[in-house]
């Protein structure tokens, strides 16, 4: 059905805009059922959210899609038009996730290095939403990325790290406010 | 393929029409998987995550009513104290990337025999609000899903909202995997003990080709509770519990064998059971 016979749009065809990391990106000359990774890595040369199990199972691709973390394997990239999409390149150039890179590295919470983008995007997730997680919390907030490596605990352990870095150093907006006790956002 | 993206419902069910077999897409996780390996190339799909309507959700008196947008991860905070077995099989899907994304009205309309909300929404007798062409229509979940994956839903429709009415009583959903993330369901069980109308009801998932509400089961315990007391003789929620597994129709494969997931049937409905009957006390 061509474009014009119809009063329902179908815009994407011809290209469409995404917003990542802070800047509109045009997407063009792709096909609609590309995901959000394929575009992400292959049209927009963000290769930082990897591309492993493409079915949500191994949280490699994770990205934030409007703030909240999801696999960009299981987002059409047509469909992210008009969100927010922020990638690991995002979450390092600002250098809000540095001190979780730094616990990562220093804990040695990174080994081959394949699952530690997506398990930046995932931790910056947690501690945005809830910076004073306990361990069980922390465990569920990291079950969909899975790492061949670490066997986890020295991954556990940089988040707890960074947790006690940043209750240390009172980084605005990592803290709860006294008697605020559903935290910040 | 070419993409709608409707912001109402009403252009939703317009873009539905104008390409009669476009694919909906709502959260993805089912969707796109199904695309990246190439198992589906619909020529259009219409995109739900910009319609409004479909991302609300209330607390109304004594009724939960939820748009078919609302994500696992918002079922939640004060609704998972009004349902709390829905926000159980909620917070039991996949990852928190998948419960970012994926929707209510996803795992209804995808149908899978392992839809972990499905038998939840079936033992509260949640009302499926659809919308079409023809206007607006409401289905229980028995009346929806029919198949594995499998669905009563017309060309142009799409389901709108879900409702659930507030259960004085207790409910419980408990699942068995392999582990406690990332787990498509060997069997599970969602129970709801009803004081006010003083019956139980049960429904189990994966377990059955749809939804599998047990009715003989159901009778045999709703008849044995004493409801003043909220109390069951000794041996009740064991032969409920083996009721419930015989009407069971597992199949066998590489997840579980049929007799793991009777088995594992026999185990949760027992154990939920006599939760509900702990909790209502």
């Amino acid at each position: 059905m061509p474009p014009d016979s119809t009063s329902v749009p179908w815009p994407v065809a011809e290209g469409y805009q995404l917003s990542v990391d802070g800047r509109t990106r045009t997407v063009e000359g792709a096909w609609v059922g590309e995901s959000l990774l394929y575009v992400l890595r292959e049209r927009l040369g963000l290769p930082g959210a990897k591309n492993a199990c493409e079915q949500g199972e191994c949280g490699s691709c994770s990205v934030l899609l409007d703030g909240v973390v999801v696999c960009a394997c299981c987002v059409l990239g047509a469909d992210a038009a008009g969100a927010e999409v922020t990638t690991v390149e995002g979450l390092t150039a600002t250098g809000s996730a540095k001190d979780i890179q730094e616990a990562l590295v220093a804990g040695g919470g990174v080994q081959c290095g394949f699952c530690t983008p997506g398990f930046l995007a995932a931790i910056t997730d947690l501690l945005a939403r809830s910076p004073e997680a306990d361990e069980l919390e922390v465990r569920e907030a990291l079950s969909g990325n899975l790492c061949r490596c670490t066997g986890y605990g020295r991954i556990l352990e940089a988040v707890s790290a960074v947790q006690a870095e940043r209750r240390g150093a009172g980084v605005p907006g990592g803290l709860r406010a006294p008697g605020d006790e559903d935290g910040p956002r | 393929m070419r993409i709608a993206r409707p912001v109402t419902v009403d252009e939703a069910v317009e873009a539905l029409s104008a390409e009669p077999g476009a694919q909906l897409l709502a959260g993805g996780t089912d969707f796109c998987v199904e695309v990246n390996f190439g198992h589906r190339r619909p020529a259009a799909v219409v995109a739900l995550r910009r319609v409004a309507e479909l991302r609300e959700r209330a607390v109304r008196g004594e009724t939960v009513s939820l748009g078919a947008g609302v994500t696992y991860a918002e079922l939640s905070g004060r609704i998972a104290e009004v349902v709390p077995a829905l926000a159980a099989a909620a917070r039991s899907v996949g990852s928190p990337q998948i419960r970012n994304a994926g929707t209510l009205g996803g795992n209804l309309a995808t149908a899978s025999p392992a839809g972990d909300t499905l038998p939840v929404l079936a033992a509260l007798g949640a009302e499926v609000t659809l919308r079409g062409p023809a206007g607006e229509r409401v289905l229980t979940v028995g009346e929806l899903v029919t198949g594995v994956k499998q669905t009563s839903m017309r060309p142009g429709e799409l389901i709108t909202k879900i409702e659930v009415r507030r259960v004085r009583g207790a409910q419980q959903f408990l699942k068995v995997g392999t582990r406690n993330a990332m787990v498509i369901a060997i069997a599970s069980a969602a129970v709801v003990l009803d004081r006010d109308r003083r019956e139980l009801r049960c429904a189990l998932g994966s377990v059955a080709p749809v939804p599998l509400r047990v009715a003989r089961a159901e009778e045999m315990m709703s008849e044995a509770i004493d409801w003043e007391r909220v109390e069951a003789p000794p041996g009740a929620a064991a032969r409920f519990a083996e009721l419930a597994a015989e009407a069971s129709a597992p199949i066998g494969d590489h997840r579980a064998s049929a007799r793991y997931r009777r088995q594992a049937v026999r185990v949760i409905c027992e154990r939920a059971v006599n939760r509900c009957l702990r909790d209502a006390a």
